[in-house]
């Protein structure tokens, strides 16, 4: 399905090489925008960008975070941020009128009816206490005068132009009574109530699973057909570029860096940067079997089972299963992934083998000590035993500790004094690639790339059989995710360390995993070789999951398509 | 693997190390003016209590019946009392009571209510029973509840601090619990629990730091409030005793006579208004530069 959306399309002559903007026919042209953040001296976010969007045409802005993308976007849509950015020079001209020299209530006249957008998170871009009615309503009082019978009318076409079920019930619902993809639904469903002629969407599946991700980008590209849109889309994931654009602008640090059609872009990249960007895109085919090193069962789990808010004394309820009957196996040295969408129950597994939680049900044996239902004082000596690499980098440092600190705490608790424990903590900087005088600097001096090295550091301090990786690289760029991955590669041949390695990106696990668990509402539905469960899933939901992996038919390395052999049986009805 | 080792190859070490200001630059253009004069207020009125018995020209409690109720004069600028006390130098002890009542109110209530409210925010069980206990605190009217305190253990020094103090517990303690309560479920916590550290560990090196700022505005607060209170209570009769001056009992004192000299109520009431404002604009201030949310509103 995914690669449907894009292939059908036919090249569009507006589209071809790096418009200037002199066809009068682009639906939004932008030229030489050059945008700097106010004050005492100003630094250049956005430099000399040009690009241009022909009618009915999906291009697609790429960038690694702080490229300018959503920026652009912003600029776009009149929407940069008050007293913060400014454009310094350029024009953006959708329809042939100028946004920068727009008056603040033309603009409000030209969104929504001209350009609309939709954003990353539905949630916090709907207004929690007013029903999706109410939000429509809204939108259509603002901008066209029309009966409230005609406005009936038009919110119920355009909820189920988006496929929304049951379209009367949605109406009275409120934003949290919605699922994610719902959201994002109607969040599309607004922006386009007025059929403007161009939709900028700013990461709009990232926050999405990638099923649900599947089924929205091919709305969008349904909805382009029926209704003409121009679509600029603003993401990070070259999957996503690959199933979806037309054309291709690449960007870094505010400059354009390349730009063309999907299919040059793809095969005959002209920059190193974007050949970068496409090289470190993990390949979706699973790696070849790593030699068993060890037989030796460092981590096993048996029946292990989570029930949130279960009944109490005072309180009769379900309570909700967030694992059940969960039986893993992990070897030293090797790699194990459980991979699933949100709420499937791989983060719960990881933190009750970490006991940050405490199962309701089954067994934890660690190097065959049953770890699940030790106290917290009979747990102490086996948690330098199992450590953890958490998602966001960010939070994981406490920021007003130094590097350094943060590293030796584990130690010390253990009983190392300060000074060996500082000066394993210097070679251990050195072995995750940072300098060893990175030991007295504070986290916020790093970038999230660097930061998730020194959390690996801290973890390694521990001298740890296993590390439990939760989404560790789901926050990073790619090409700093392609690092932290060979990064723990690396580590893992040279210490001997087992990984359990959590991830909701099939790419990565086929890049990383010996084995894998596919994990569906709380359960394993499918455990194997990690070559067997990806290449040859026998489970319904694990090949469901494949194919909704964006860009599964190309070949980003290589620059080619996939070829069909190695390429995930394609089965899935519809597909 | 190939497809990683193909990845770019920019080690890490030499990517740019983002380099941050730890505290916000102070910039003497951004130095507001009301902050300022609070400041400058504030230093002069504690300065002028420290030195009390060196700038007051006369004794506070020595009575002189020949000069009762006198106006502003070269010898009594702010006048004379119904006792013939002199009201300047009773003001300026005044001025050592209320702030010993203020900043100990503040310390006390600091002191309690942050243990109180890292193990509330961190037990759960701890929590339910500390907070009823608390709530029930909240829902005693304060003045009230300092005048029970204070009449059946007698009005000293200690039982008013004692009496203005208990009022103040629970708002610092809910503080904390609610900074605590938010800052442990940070992944930095969770963390620190894998690495095997001790509770009173977890609690002092990575929770306690994140109620710092939030309670020094808090203890402003607290401040101003006490040496409110202690004023009301002085003027309704049950706070310290009329041998010891402040800015309360002076003020009750006067009442009688107070359609005769204003000038009684006038100056220490005008100190006490200039004292509580400069400290709550004080405490403004220190919220906003403390607020990481206000202060990125301000750098963008």
């Amino acid at each position: 399905m995914g690669e449907t959306i894009a292939k059908d399309r036919r090249p569009i002559e507006a589209g071809t090489g790096t418009g200037t903007g002199m066809q009068t026919d682009a639906i939004l042209v932008v030229e030489n925008l050059v945008i700097e953040t106010n004050g005492r001296d100003p630094h250049r976010i956005i430099d000399d960008v040009s690009l241009t969007v022909g009618p009915g045409e999906t291009v697609c802005l790429v960038g690694e975070s702080g490229s300018g993308k959503s920026v652009t976007s912003l600029a776009t849509m009149g929407l940069l941020p008050k007293g913060a950015l400014s454009a310094r020079s350029g024009r953006i001209l959708v329809e042939g009128e100028d946004v920068l020299a727009a008056s603040p209530s033309r603009l409000r006249q030209m969104r929504a009816t001209r350009m609309s957008m939709i954003f990353q998170e539905p949630m916090t871009a709907l207004n929690p206490v007013m029903t999706v009615e109410e939000q429509l309503q809204e939108v259509l009082t603002a901008h066209a005068s029309m009966s409230a019978a005609d406005r009936r009318t038009r919110i119920r076409e355009i909820l189920s132009l988006v496929h929304l079920p049951d379209v009367e019930r949605m109406c009275r619902s409120y934003p949290h009574q919605l699922s994610g993809g719902q959201r994002q639904r109607v969040m599309i469903a607004m922006a386009l109530v007025l059929e403007p002629k161009l939709l900028i969407a700013d990461e709009p599946t990232t926050a999405l699973d990638v099923t649900t991700q599947k089924q929205i980008l091919k709305l969008i590209a349904e909805i382009q057909e029926r209704l003409g849109t121009s679509v600029l889309f603003i993401t990070h994931d070259m999957g996503v570029v690959a199933d979806i654009a037309d054309r291709v602008y690449v960007m870094r640090h505010g400059k354009l860096v390349e730009s063309g059609p999907i299919q040059s872009i793809l095969t005959k990249p002209e920059r190193d940067y974007t050949r970068d960007l496409l090289s470190a895109v993990p390949a979706l085919s699973p790696r070849a079997a790593r030699p068993a090193s060890s037989r030796e069962i460092v981590l096993e789990t048996s029946q292990l089972g989570m029930v949130y808010g279960q009944a109490s004394l005072f309180k009769k309820r379900e309570g909700t299963v967030a694992a059940k009957d969960v039986d893993l196996k992990l070897t030293r040295g090797r790699t194990l992934g459980i991979v699933g969408e949100s709420g499937s129950g791989k983060s719960t597994v990881a933190r009750c083998v970490m006991r940050l939680i405490d199962p309701t049900t089954g067994s934890i044996r660690l190097r065959n000590h049953e770890i699940a239902n030790l106290s917290r004082r009979a747990l102490r000596p086996w948690r330098k035993r199992i450590q953890m690499i958490f998602q966001d980098p960010n939070r994981s440092l406490n920021p007003r500790l130094t590097v350094g600190d943060s590293i030796i705490e584990g130690p010390v608790n253990y009983g190392a004094s300060k000074q060996d424990a500082r000066a394993r903590a210097r070679e251990l900087l050195e072995l995750v690639g940072l300098p060893a005088d990175a030991i007295d600097r504070h986290p916020h001096q790093f970038s999230g790339g660097q930061r998730q090295r020194i959390a690996i550091a801290r973890a390694l301090a521990m001298e740890p059989d296993v590390l439990v990786a939760d989404e560790a690289v789901s926050a990073l760029d790619v090409s700093v995710q392609a690092q932290v991955l060979d990064l723990l590669d690396d580590i893992q041949t040279r210490l001997g360390v087992a990984l359990l390695f959590i991830t909701h990106d099939l790419r990565v696990a086929a890049q990383i995993c010996d084995d894998v668990a596919v994990m569906q509402r709380g359960r394993v539905v499918e455990y194997g070789p990690t070559a067997e469960v990806l290449g040859n899933p026998r489970e319904a939901y694990t090949r469901e999951l494949i194919d909704a992996a964006p860009g599964r038919h190309w070949d980003f390395p290589n620059f080619r398509p996939m070829p069909a052999a190695v390429a995930p049986v394609d089965v899935t009805p519809g597909g | 693997m190939a497809n990683r080792d193909a990845a770019p190859t920019a080690p890490a070490a030499s990517q740019p190390v983002i380099k941050r200001q730890l505290l916000p630059r102070i910039d003497m253009a951004d130095l507001k003016l009301a902050p300022t004069i609070a400041a400058v207020c504030l230093f002069v009125i504690v300065v002028a209590a420290l030195l009390a018995p060196l700038i007051a020209p006369y004794d506070p409690i020595a009575m002189n019946p020949m000069e009762r109720l006198q106006g502003a004069s070269a010898a009594h600028p702010f006048g004379t009392d119904a006792y013939g006390r002199d009201v300047l130098s009773r003001t300026l002890y005044g001025a050592r009571m209320s702030l010993i009542v203020g900043i100990g109110a503040a310390l006390v209530a600091v002191l309690i209510g942050l243990p109180l409210g890292l193990f509330a925010g961190f037990f759960r069980w701890l929590d339910a029973i500390l907070m009823r206990i608390m709530d029930g605190l909240m829902a005693i009217p304060s003045i009230l509840l300092a005048i029970a305190i204070v009449s059946l253990a007698g009005s000293s020094l200690w039982t008013v601090l004692f009496a203005i103090t208990i009022p103040e517990i629970p708002r610092v303690v809910r503080l904390v619990r609610s900074v605590v309560l938010s800052a442990r479920e940070e992944p930095y916590v969770e963390a620190a629990i894998a690495v095997g550290s001790s509770l009173p560990k977890i609690m002092w090196r990575h929770l306690m730091p994140n109620t710092l700022a939030p309670l020094i505005v808090q203890a402003t607060y607290v401040c101003a409030s006490a040496i409110l209170t202690e004023a009301i209570l002085s003027f309704l009769g049950a706070g310290i005793g009329t041998e010891t001056p402040s800015w309360g009992n002076i003020m009750s004192e006067g009442r009688l006579y107070f359609q005769l000299k204003p000038s009684l109520i006038f100056w220490p009431g005008l100190f006490l208004s200039i004292t509580i404002l400069s400290i709550n604009i004080l405490g403004d201030t220190a919220r906003d530069v403390m607020d990481p949310k206000l202060g990125k509103k301000r750098q963008a």
